[in-house]
């Protein structure tokens, strides 16, 4: 490296390209060509290249498009190299020319497209989120593997072959017709829900790749409601995960420890977000039409006008997860109205309540089922079983702030 | 795009068919095709004889094989086929979906491979 100071520049500038840029111009190539793997290739190297060439010749006024110039380029060069391949002499000039397009001008930004075609039916279900995040936000499989808890090997052979099956089957990169639209993009808002879950798990905002997952998250949800506002889920999960991302501040105290719900800084809260989902989901309660994601943000939005009014309604919190129950027959669920229910009848029959772990084995390697037993266990003064059921929590937790907090229970625990 | 819609279904389902129901699948099915052909979807299409006139070949140590029946012994049985011409993998499932052979039975929808295109990577 001839300029040291200057590639680590360049290197900084690449990364905020990529991180603004890197689906936008996937989703571009990809919808021009079909071979999302193509368009992840020539990319990297356009990538790869902006790393030698601009320390030597400055960062260039529009970064974006330089790194499309170039991306477009190795496509084409690819696809020459495999031309023998190619079913008619004219479809390399074909691909030149829609790869073309637009010159200097805005490059449209097609992510949503890239999203239908990547949570398309005909994707294997369990793959779909993963390949949004990977066409999408650029995730590498390791990490998406980590976050799906599945093996990075595994992971990277089911990206490879969803990625052939869009480009195989001739699956379209475009956003479906209005008929389709409401059962497809269920599998959409979905993925992008899983997309903002990954970013939450670190609530410290140490991380700055997965901070900045959540706001990803945020912008294709926003970008969904600006296609469909019609749609009356995509207005719930836009709602859930402002709800969620307004008390992210509040959610660790100074030295870095888990702040429950009941316990948070109201001052650190963004009542701006508050707001702007409470008005989405008002605007999504009026199309009558409910699901899971309005449910869900329906509870959120009990929970803060309790803390802020102080004003029980957990009968009504106890109502909506009954919904919710309806809708998903989730355990996690289950637990979740549990304590609701010991909130309104006690914690005997929150208990009671409770989902049996004999019955869904998944349970016994899940840290909140284990916590909200422990909670429910010292409310009822079973202090020996909470002590047991605290110590499985803390064994399974991996974020060391809950760790901390599952802790400081324990010590609570009376012997 | 070229797909071939295979059309799977139980047979024995249309021998219990009055003639007058057989005649009216029969109408559906020509009513069908007319349609792929005036989309100028169609490439070809046949239906086939029942599984009872099938045999099966293959070569084991050089010498050949003959089987008296279909390899596929399952309920539903391949009864015909389209080839069908259209841009994307959606409008293939949709003439697919258009198809009388999804109300009684089941449509594989599978693309052509192309002579020359590599095999895929993840294979």
């Amino acid at each position: 490296m001839v300029l040291p100071e200057g590639s680590e520049q360049a290197r900084a500038a690449t990364e905020e390209v990529a991180r603004r840029s890197y689906g936008k111009l996937v989703a571009f190539l990809a919808a021009r060509t079909r071979d999302v793997a193509a368009a992840e290739d020539a990319l990297s190297e356009a990538f790869a290249s902006a790393l030698t060439d601009w320390p030597r010749n400055g960062c260039p006024r529009n970064p974006e498009a330089w790194l499309l110039t170039v991306a477009r380029r190795k496509t084409v060069d690819m696809f020459r190299a495999a031309q023998r391949h190619l079913s008619s002499p004219d479809e390399l000039e074909s691909i030149e020319a829609v790869l073309a397009a637009p010159a200097e001008s805005e490059i449209p930004d097609e992510r949503l497209a890239m999203m239908f075609a990547c949570a398309h039916p005909s994707i294997d279900a369990a793959t779909r989120a993963p390949l949004i995040l990977q066409a999408i936000l650029g995730l590498d499989a390791k990490r998406i593997a980590s976050a799906f808890l599945a093996s990075p090997a595994a992971m990277g052979k089911r990206l490879v072959r969803a990625k052939e099956k869009i480009r195989q089957a001739g699956i379209p990169i475009r956003v479906p017709g209005r008929e389709e639209l409401p059962g497809r993009l269920d599998t959409v808002l979905n993925a992008i829900y899983a997309a903002f879950s990954e970013g939450w798990t670190d609530p410290a905002g140490a991380d700055a790749a997965r901070r900045e997952l959540t706001g990803e998250a945020l912008y294709l949800a926003r970008l969904v409601v600006s296609l469909s506002p019609q749609e009356p889920e995509a207005l719930g999960l836009l709602a859930l995960m402002l709800h969620a991302e307004a008390r992210r501040r509040a959610r660790r105290s100074r030295a870095g420890e888990f702040v429950p719900l009941a316990e948070q800084d109201q001052l650190l809260w963004d009542h701006a977000q508050i707001a702007e989902a409470e008005a989405l989901l008002h605007r999504a309660g009026s199309m009558r039409r409910i699901g899971r994601f309005q449910l869900e943000a329906a509870v959120q939005s009990a929970h803060v006008d309790r803390c802020r009014t102080g004003a029980a309604s957990w009968s009504h919190v106890v109502e909506l997860y009954d919904a919710l129950l309806g809708l998903t027959g989730s355990p996690v669920v289950l637990i979740n109205r549990a304590l609701a229910i010991a909130e309104v009848e006690g914690a005997a029959a929150g208990l009671n309540a409770m989902p049996d772990e004999a019955a869904d084995a998944r349970l016994t390697e899940y840290q909140p089922y284990w916590a909200a037993r422990s909670e429910l266990l010292a409310r009822t003064g079973e202090f020996a079983q909470a002590r047991r059921a605290n110590e499985i929590a803390i064994g399974l937790e991996r974020d060391p702030a809950v760790r901390q907090f599952l802790e400081r229970r324990r010590a609570d625990l009376p012997e | 795009m070229q797909y071939l819609l295979l059309l799977h279904a139980e047979e024995a389902g249309f021998m219990r068919m009055t003639p007058q129901q057989q005649q009216q699948g029969m109408a559906a099915y020509m009513a069908y095709t007319e349609a792929l052909t005036k989309a100028g979807a169609i490439k070809g299409s046949n239906r086939l004889q029942p599984v009872a006139t099938a045999t099966t070949v293959r070569v084991v140590d050089g010498k050949s094989q003959v089987l008296d029946g279909p390899y596929a012994d399952s309920k539903e049985q391949l009864g015909g086929y389209y080839l069908i011409d259209v841009p994307d993998l959606d409008a293939a499932l949709s003439w697919a979906a258009r198809c009388p052979g999804a109300s009684h039975g089941i449509i594989e929808v599978r693309p052509i491979w192309t002579m020359g295109e590599p095999a895929p990577a993840g294979a």
